[in-house]
Formats: structure tokens, C-alpha cells, sequence
């Protein structure tokens, strides 16, 4: 009933929000994204800690071909379900300077798309999984392509359209797969769909295998499906990049895991390595980029770009540390990439500049969002002590049993991740202050509402990574298991 | 059954209302009596019956198509307005009459058991919708659209009765189970080698059905008589007569020639690929509302034949699931269509250009998000019913084992992403564009067809279960 309720009441809060006028909209999806904190928080505190699936529930959604409305969490879904629980709220907190035309919608859109990765990351039903997968876009479409930047009609389409068509080729592998599964009377659990998954010849598993990870690709993306990427991130409004960045993202690792892994190994033994060439070559080639753009939010687009690369690479080494790494990594990732995108979208809203050339000499005027800036950077850096170190270190760890060489070159990362971050904090907030950032205002109240929470997530879980890795394990444990 | 006595019934008196002098009370009796139609259409559930001397069978199945047929009937003359009170509309009381009959034909297409009855269904049916659609007198696309319907549409089906005709002749009888009967023993004696005469009337047949479903290659006066037509009657044509046309070779296909799977089966594989991929891909290029409508009312065509080769017991809830979720978004954008061309109309033509509907959403919401939702429906996108309706026939068709049903699957996933692309103008159209829509007035029973199209949209898509049930 949990878990349900994590689910519904994000939708029962939308609902609200839709009915009231203005400025209280924002307020009142406030209040609910927090009380969603406070259930995520309930969540977390009265998980066990074990391999199984918890606070479950299962009714008959399609009766007549075995679908169920089935959901529940396990360690897995339980650092995303915290993710997403965490984020939300900071999330609509940070727009509370904005002022957006039709407000109403656009928190309620935030909510639902909110109750829809959840029920992605806690759906125990292939059909229902696929279902939220592909629901979660719609709302955060229109909020890129409404209140989005200029060209917004043009790239919110490409992404749509190109997110989409990999869905299709994974709703083509879900079918197939629960035509699989034993009896005249298929159906479409997970457990169910693995017992199918064991019967499959590495011929079906190499289709099942490209269907799933075109769908996945795509949606984290992983070079050379990320076209869409940055200029989405660019485009959407910063709410909706964080979203996007922050959490969207990982429904494509989370569907690696629960999906690639577990049902095609054989593919996996035999492709694998292409996946995790691809996945390094996106992150040296989006650290690269990302150290010469001159638009701090293009910057941490392509440094997502690059981060989301070595999670990938994680997963596809098949061991406990890379799992296990891109898990924490997909926490820290979100926890940093909103905190980044959130100052960006500060110094926009002061200078009406994101060009690094034209800012500058901030520091002198803001102790206070020097600090955070400098925190959320070394956690995007991995610095020790913070929590991107903990998942990069496993993650590099991990693809290293896997192959050193790709270890090798992932590790590249660190290097190209310290260019690209240090340069964008030197050019925009130390050196000479240029005559947009004269006078710049340090942080208000509202601003560091948000900014303290993020920047104390990144040391605390720099430092007490346990808090979750002690969750996950057994889950990762026994989904590798099944691989043995 | 009785929908058929009634609604004949109904049709005439109607005729007489029309004397009445009154023409506020003509669309609430239409929906009244096809409400009651409605109705007594239930009167024979779970019962498999045989009426007139071995002509019409109902059974359950025929029972859930009529149901869909009357329920996007009713929605058209939900959405009529009462034909306004223009000189072009004089006599409202004749069209309701005419929809009406036209209800029946496609009652009886879909609940024949004699090919001739099939063949007068499909008679009434097209020959009320050649009227309807040259009823806009004064236009010239009008005229051209029911000349080239009525042209057409006879030469299909004299080919459909010559069809009918040849396979009469092989089999030696009218009755569509006698007919399975009969194939089925030339399979047994000869071993699926069937004579020529059999095999064309099959062709023949399937030729003439295929046209009014505008199936491609037979789908070219698709696009010119769904432009011309006035768009009330589009809207019944793409919903009424589809359902009706799939729902009769469904009935024809997996009674009579289930056994001769081996001919006609792979032209149809390769006629569904094409409407698929004619009707999608040449969507793309429409810069108008409607002519996009149309090719993608070819495109459904296509999704809805899946199932006539799909050979599952499921198959019969998919195709009605499909029909139904398909007929319910198509009379939604049409209504919206209506209203917003009117609203917009260049030089007393209606605008029905993608155009028309930019920055629809600024002092309509409601408008926008009725067209929003029927887009998003027929582009087949989860919480709507119309993701359903593909998830269905999809999961049917892969029970079918062959390799190039399979390659037909992987054309149908494509062209559903190439569908997105043109289902998503209006859309980008109504929230991104700027225009100058000024509010549109809508009478109360308009709203509310368009908010139970919605809600049932969206309902269906959230939980199937509760229509496919019934199924």
C-alpha cells in the first residue's frame, strides 16, 4: 500500500494544484512534494535490508492477458525511489523566483511526472513498467516545450520523437518476451519474464539485446544517441532540465540493470564489450566538448553526457563494484546535477548571462554561493569526501576487473571532469568582475532552502555512502547471481 | 436484431418530424432513438441467433461491433448541432434520416450470415454516405468528393458482388458457414489446391471490402472525398463505415476462409504493410488538419487489418478494443476541427489547415486539451486508450508465427513512430504557436460529448480492463 500511495498522492497533489490560481500553486505543490519526502523518508527507514521485494502489492490490471498492476520496492528501486522522492521537492523549490504563465500546469505537470518515475522505478510488471516508462515523457515534454527557451519547439520534438522510437524497439522486446513465458496464458511479471529469460539462445538474446539497449541509449543517452541531449538541456526550462538530468536519465541505467542485465546475459558476455566501448568513448568525447563550451548549462549537459557514460560502462562490467557504483553514482549524479543547474539558472536570473566569457569576478560580492557553488563542484569532480567520489571510485573500480584498458581510459574522467569544472567556477566566479556581474546579489532565503540540503547530501553521502550501499547490495547481489 | 427493425423505424419517423416545422427537436429525438437502438441491441446477448430465413447471425461479437458503430453515431450526432439554419441545410430532418439508415447498413455489415446481406448492408451504408457527402450543395469540393465516392465506391462494389458471384459458384452457397464448410472440404479432398474460381471470388471479395476500408491500393479516394466532405460526415465516414467495412472482413475472413489462410494471407500481409506505410508516411506532408486526418484514418486501416491475420482467441477484443478507442479520438479532433475551422473560416470556406489551430489553447484550454488528448490517443501514447489498442494487436500479432508477419510487425512499431511526427502538429500547433483564436462558444451538449470522448480516452487507457472485459 506503499508504495501506492507513493505513486498516488504526487497525482492527488497534481489534481490540486490544477484547481487553484497563480501564485498558490506553487505553495501548495510545495507542501505535497515534501509530505512525498516525508512517505520516501518512511520508505527508506522501514526498509529491510534484503535481496527481496518489498512493500508489494499486486492487482489485476489486464486480467484477461496476465497483466498486473504490480509494484513494489526493492534495494534497487529504493536509492531511485529516494532519488526521486528527495529531488522533487528542491526541484520546485528552486523556481520559486520564477514567475511562470499558467503556473497551475506547470507544477502539476512536475507532480505527475513525479508519481510516473516513481512507478517506473517501482513497477514489478514488464507491461506497467513500460507503461509509466513512456508516460513520464509526456509530462515533461510539454514543460519543455511550453515554457522552454527559444528554439524550444524544434528540439523538445527531436527529443520526443527520438526517445519514443526507442521505446517502440523496447515494447517490440517486452512482447516478444512475454510471448516467452511458460503456458497458453502468458504473463508479464518480472519473475515470471526471468524464468522465460532462461530459455532464450543467444540468438533471440542478441535481438533482445539491441531492442533494449537502442530504448536505454537513448534515454540516458550514451554516445552516439545523445544528439538530442544537450540542446534539450539547453532549451527546457532549468525545472525541467533538472528533472530531466537529474532523474529522467536514470531510467535508462535503471532499465540496464533491471533489464539487460538479468534477461540477456549470454548477449551481454558477447556484446557487452561494445556497450562499454561506446560508453567510454561518450565519456572522454563529452568531457572534451564539455571543456570547450562556452554556456555554463550546455557545460553540465555534456558533463551529464559524460558521468552518465561511466555509469553505463559500470553496469556492463558485471560485478558487484559497478553495479553497485553507478547505483550510488545515479543518487550523487542527481544530487549534484540539480544543485549545478540550479546555480546556473541563479546566475542567469542576476546577469541574464549563462556565456562564461561575459561573467566573472562573482565571488568578490557572494561568500555564500561561492561555498556551494565549490561544494557541488568537487562532488561532481569526485573529490574525496564527497559522493561523487564513493560511486566513481567503485564505477572505475568495476570496469577495471572488467578491462583494465577500459578502466584505464574511464579513469580519464577524474582528469577531464576536474578541467571542465574548474575552469567553468574560475571563469564565472573568480577573476576580474566584468559589468554584468557588477554588484552581484549573494543568495536569498528561498535560494538557500535549496542549496544547503544539496551541498550537505554531497558530503554526508561522501561520507556515509553505507546509508545506501548496505541497501542495494543484497539486491545486486542476488540480480548478479543470476547471471553466474 | 432489433436495432435494425428500430432504427429503420426511427429513420422514417424522423423523415415525418421533419414536418413538424420544428427543428429543435430533432437532435434530441436522433439521440434518443439511437439510444433505444442501443439498447435493444443487448436484448440478444448470449444468445446465437439466426433471423429472416438463414440471413443475419447475431452472436456477442457482432453485438460489441454494433455497439461501437451505434456509439460513434451517436457521438457524430452528438457533435451535429442540428445543421444550423442556413439555406444549405433546409431540411435537417433528411440527414438525420439518412444517418440513420446508414447505421442500419452498417448494422447488418457486420452482422450478416448470407453474402447478400452483406451486400445490401454495404449498399445502404455507401449509398447514404454518397448523399452525405455531396450535402454541402453550393461547394464545389462537395460535389467533386461525392462524384468521385459514388464513381468509385460502385465499381468496388460491383467487383465485391462479383466476388460474391464466383465463390457462389465454387461453393455452391451464400451462407458464409456453409462456404467455410465447403472450403473446408476442398481442403481436405484436394490439399489446399483450390480452383481458380474460388480463388478469385476470394480476391474479388476481399478487393471490394478493402476499398471502403480504404485499404491501400484501393485507398486513393480516401483523401479527396474525407477533404471534401462536409466535416461532420468525415468524421461518421472514418469512424462508422471503417468499423464496419474491418469488422466485415473479419467476419468473412476467420468464418468463411479461415482454411485458405495460404491465399490470401500473404497479399494481405503485404496490403496492410502498404496502407501502413502509404497511409503514415504520406500524412507526414499534409499541411491541412483534415487531409492529415484522412491519411491517418488509412494508416488505422492498416493497425486494424493486423488483426484480421493475427490467429489468437484474444483477437476479437483487440479489434473491437481498437475500433472502439480509435472511433472515440477521431470524433474528438473532428469536433474540435469543426468548431476551429468555422471560427476561422477565409472567405466563407472553413480553414482547416494545421494553421488554423495556433494558439488554440490561450482562450480555449478545453478545446486544446480535448484535441490534445485525441492526438495523443491516435499516435498511440500510454494513458490513452489508443496505446491499448495497439499494445492489443500487437501482443495478438505475434502469435502468428510467420517470418514475414514478423518483418510486417517491425514496419507497424516504425510507422507508429512515424505517426508521432504528424499527430504532434496540431499539438505544437494549440500550446507553442501563437494565434488569435478568440473564445469559441459551445452549446452544452457539444462540451459534453467532447468531455466523455476525453474522459473515455483517457479512462480506457488507464484501465482497459473495464471495456475489454465486456469483450
Amino acid at each position: 500500500m506503499l508504495t501506492i500511495s507513493l505513486i498516488l498522492l504526487p497525482i492527488i497533489a497534481g489534481l490540486l494544484t490544477l484547481t487553484t490560481k497563480g501564485e498558490n500553486s506553487k505553495t501548495i505543490a510545495s507542501i505535497f512534494a515534501f509530505a512525498e519526502m516525508i512517505l520516501g523518508a518512511y520508505v527508506y527507514h522501514s526498509f529491510m535490508p534484503n535481496a527481496t521485494s518489498q512493500f508489494a502489492v499486486s492487482y489485476d490490471w489486464i486480467h484477461s492477458a496476465g497483466i498486473k498492476f504490480s509494484v513494489g520496492i526493492d534495494g534497487i528501486s529504493l536509492i531511485l525511489v529516494c532519488l526521486t522522492t528527495l529531488m522533487v521537492p528542491f526541484i520546485i523549490l528552486s523556481t520559486f523566483k520564477n514567475n511562470y504563465k499558467n503556473a497551475p500546469t506547470f507544477y502539476a505537470l512536475i507532480l505527475f511526472m513525479q508519481a510516473a518515475l516513481i512507478g517506473v522505478f517501482t513497477a514489478r510488471d514488464i507491461f506497467l513498467f513500460y507503461f509509466f516508462f513512456e508516460v513520464a515523457l509526456i509530462p515533461v515534454y510539454f514543460i519543455a516545450a511550453i515554457w522552454g527557451g527559444e528554439d524550444r519547439i524544434k528540439v523538445t520534438f527531436k527529443f520526443f520523437v527520438y526517445t519514443i522510437f526507442g521505446s517502440l524497439f523496447m515494447l517490440l522486446a517486452l512482447v516478444y518476451l512475454y510471448m516467452q513465458t511458460a503456458g497458453i496464458a502468458h504473463k508479464s511479471d518480472f519473475e515470471s519474464i526471468y524464468a522465460a529469460a532462461k530459455t532464450l539462445d543467444i540468438t533471440q538474446q542478441s535481438y533482445l539485446f539491441g531492442a533494449f539497449f537502442i530504448a536505454f541509449a537513448i534515454k540516458m543517452p550514451l554516445f552516439p544517441f545523445h544528439t538530442w541531449q544537450p540542446d534539450t538541456y539547453v532549451e527546457a526550462p532549468t525545472a525541467g532540465t533538472m528533472l530531466l538530468s537529474g532523474i529522467m536519465l536514470k531510467m535508462g541505467t535503471y532499465g540496464l540493470i533491471r533489464f539487460v542485465l538479468p534477461i540477456v546475459p549470454l548477449a551481454v558476455d558477447k556484446y557487452g564489450m561494445i556497450a562499454v566501448i561506446l560508453s567510454v568513448i561518450g565519456i572522454v568525447y563529452g568531457s572534451i566538448i564539455a571543456i570547450q563550451q562556452k554556456d555554463m548549462k550546455r557545460l553540465i549537459a555534456y558533463s551529464s553526457f559524460a558521468h552518465v557514460g561511466l555509469m553505463a560502462a559500470g553496469i556492463f562490467s558485471r560485478n558487484i563494484d559497478g553495479v553497485q557504483g553507478a547505483l550510488i553514482q545515479m543518487l550523487a549524479h542527481g544530487i549534484n546535477v540539480v544543485g549545478l543547474f540550479f546555480i546556473v539558472e541563479i546566475i542567469q536570473q542576476r546577469t541574464k548571462s549563462r556565456e562564461l566569457a561575459r561573467l566573472g569576478g562573482i565571488t568578490q560580492t557572494t561568500p555564500n554561493l561561492t561555498v556551494y557553488f565549490i561544494i557541488l563542484m568537487l562532488g561532481s569532480v569526485a573529490m574525496p569526501l564527497t559522493n561523487g567520489f564513493v560511486g566513481e571510485f567503485l564505477l572505475l573500480k568495476g570496469v577495471y576487473q572488467y578491462n583494465a584498458w577500459a578502466g584505464a581510459i574511464a579513469g580519464l574522467t577524474i582528469i577531464l571532469g576536474a578541467v571542465y569544472m574548474l575552469r567553468m567556477v574560475q571563469k564565472s566566479m573568480f577573476g576580474i568582475t566584468s559589468k554584468i556581474t557588477d554588484g552581484f546579489a549573494d543568495l536569498t532565503l528561498s535560494e538557500k532552502v535549496v542549496l544547503f540540503p544539496l551541498s550537505f547530501m554531497v558530503i554526508w553521502l561522501g561520507i556515509a555512502p553505507n546509508m545506501f550501499l548496505k541497501f542495494t547490495e543484497p539486491a545486486v547481489s542476488q540480480l548478479l547471481s543470476i547471471l553466474k | 436484431m432489433n436495432a435494425i427493425i428500430a432504427l429503420s423505424l426511427f429513420g422514417i419517423s424522423s423523415l415525418f418530424l421533419g414536418f413538424l416545422n420544428n427543428r429543435k427537436i430533432l437532435l434530441p429525438a436522433t439521440l434518443i432513438f439511437i439510444l433505444i437502438a442501443l439498447g435493444l441491441n443487448f436484448t440478444d446477448w448470449n444468445h446465437e441467433y439466426l433471423w429472416f430465413n438463414n440471413m443475419l447471425r447475431t452472436n456477442n461479437l457482432s453485438i460489441n461491433f454494433t455497439t461501437v458503430i451505434l456509439l460513434a453515431g451517436l457521438l457524430v450526432v452528438a457533435i451535429s448541432r442540428g445543421f444550423g439554419d442556413d439555406e444549405e441545410h433546409s431540411h435537417p430532418a433528411e440527414y438525420y434520416a439518412i444517418m440513420m439508415f446508414s447505421l442500419v447498413g452498417a448494422i447488418m455489415m457486420v452482422t450478416y450470415e448470407n453474402l447478400i446481406m452483406l451486400f445490401v448492408g454495404l449498399e445502404i451504408l455507401s449509398v447514404s454516405m454518397y448523399v452525405l457527402t455531396g450535402s454541402d450543395k453550393r461547394n464545389l469540393r462537395s460535389n467533386e468528393a461525392a462524384l468521385k465516392y459514388f464513381l468509385m465506391g460502385s465499381f468496388a462494389t460491383g467487383i465485391l458482388l462479383f466476388g460474391v458471384a464466383l465463390v457462389y459458384g465454387a461453393t455452391g452457397s451464400f451462407d458464409i458457414h456453409g462456404i467455410g464448410l465447403a472450403v473446408k472440404d476442398a481442403k481436405s479432398q484436394m490439399g489446399g489446391l483450390y480452383g481458380p474460381i474460388l480463388t478469385a471470388g476470394v480476391i474479388m471479395m476481399l478487393a471490394g471490402l478493402l476499398f471502403k476500408i480504404s485499404a491501400a491500393p484501393f485507398h486513393f479516394w480516401t483523401p479527396d472525398v474525407y477533404d471534401g466532405a462536409p466535416s461532420l460526415f468525415t468524421a461518421f465516414m472514418s469512424t462508422v463505415v471503417k468499423t464496419a467495412g474491418v469488422a466485415a472482413t473479419y467476419r468473412l475472413l476467420s468464418t468463411s476462409f479461415p482454411d485458405m489462410y495460404g491465399t490470401w494471407g500473404n497479399p494481405m500481409v503485404y496490403i496492410v504493410g502498404a496502407t501502413l506505410i502509404i497511409g503514415n508516411l504520406t500524412a507526414v506532408y499534409q499541411q491541412s488538419f483534415k487531409r492529415m486526418l484522412a491519411y491517418s484514418s488509412i494508416s488505422h486501416a492498416g493497425y486494424l487489418l493486423i488483426t484480421v491475420l493475427a490467429k489468437r482467441p484474444e483477437t476479437n477484443a483487440s479489434v473491437l478494443f481498437y475500433s472502439l478507442a480509435y472511433s472515440i479520438a477521431t470524433i474528438s479532433a473532428f469536433a474540435v476541427l469543426i468548431l476551429v475551422s468555422e471560427a476561422k473560416s477565409k472567405a466563407g470556406k472553413p480553414d482547416e489547415s494545421f494553421d488554423a489551430l495556433n494558439g488554440l489553447s490561450k482562450n480555449n484550454p478545453l478545446l486544446a486539451f480535448v484535441l490534445t488528448v485525441s492526438m495523443l490517443s491516435l499516435a498511440g501514447i500510454p494513458l490513452t486508450a489508443g496505446f491499448f489498442g495497439k499494445f492489443f494487436i500487437f501482443t495478438d500479432a505475434f502469435s502468428n508465427p510467420s517470418g514475414i508477419f514478423k518483418s510486417l510487425l517491425v514496419v507497424a512499431i516504425l510507422m507508429s513512430a512515424v505517426g508521432i511526427y504528424y499527430y504532434f502538429k496540431p499539438i505544437i500547433a494549440v500550446y507553442m504557436r501563437n494565434g488569435d483564436i478568440e473564445k469559441i462558444e459551445i452549446s452544452p451538449i457539444y462540451k459534453y460529448t467532447l468531455i466523455l470522448t476525453t474522459i473515455l480516452t483517457i479512462v480506457l487507457g488507464i484501465a482497459p480492463d473495464l471495456v475489454k472485459k465486456l469483450f
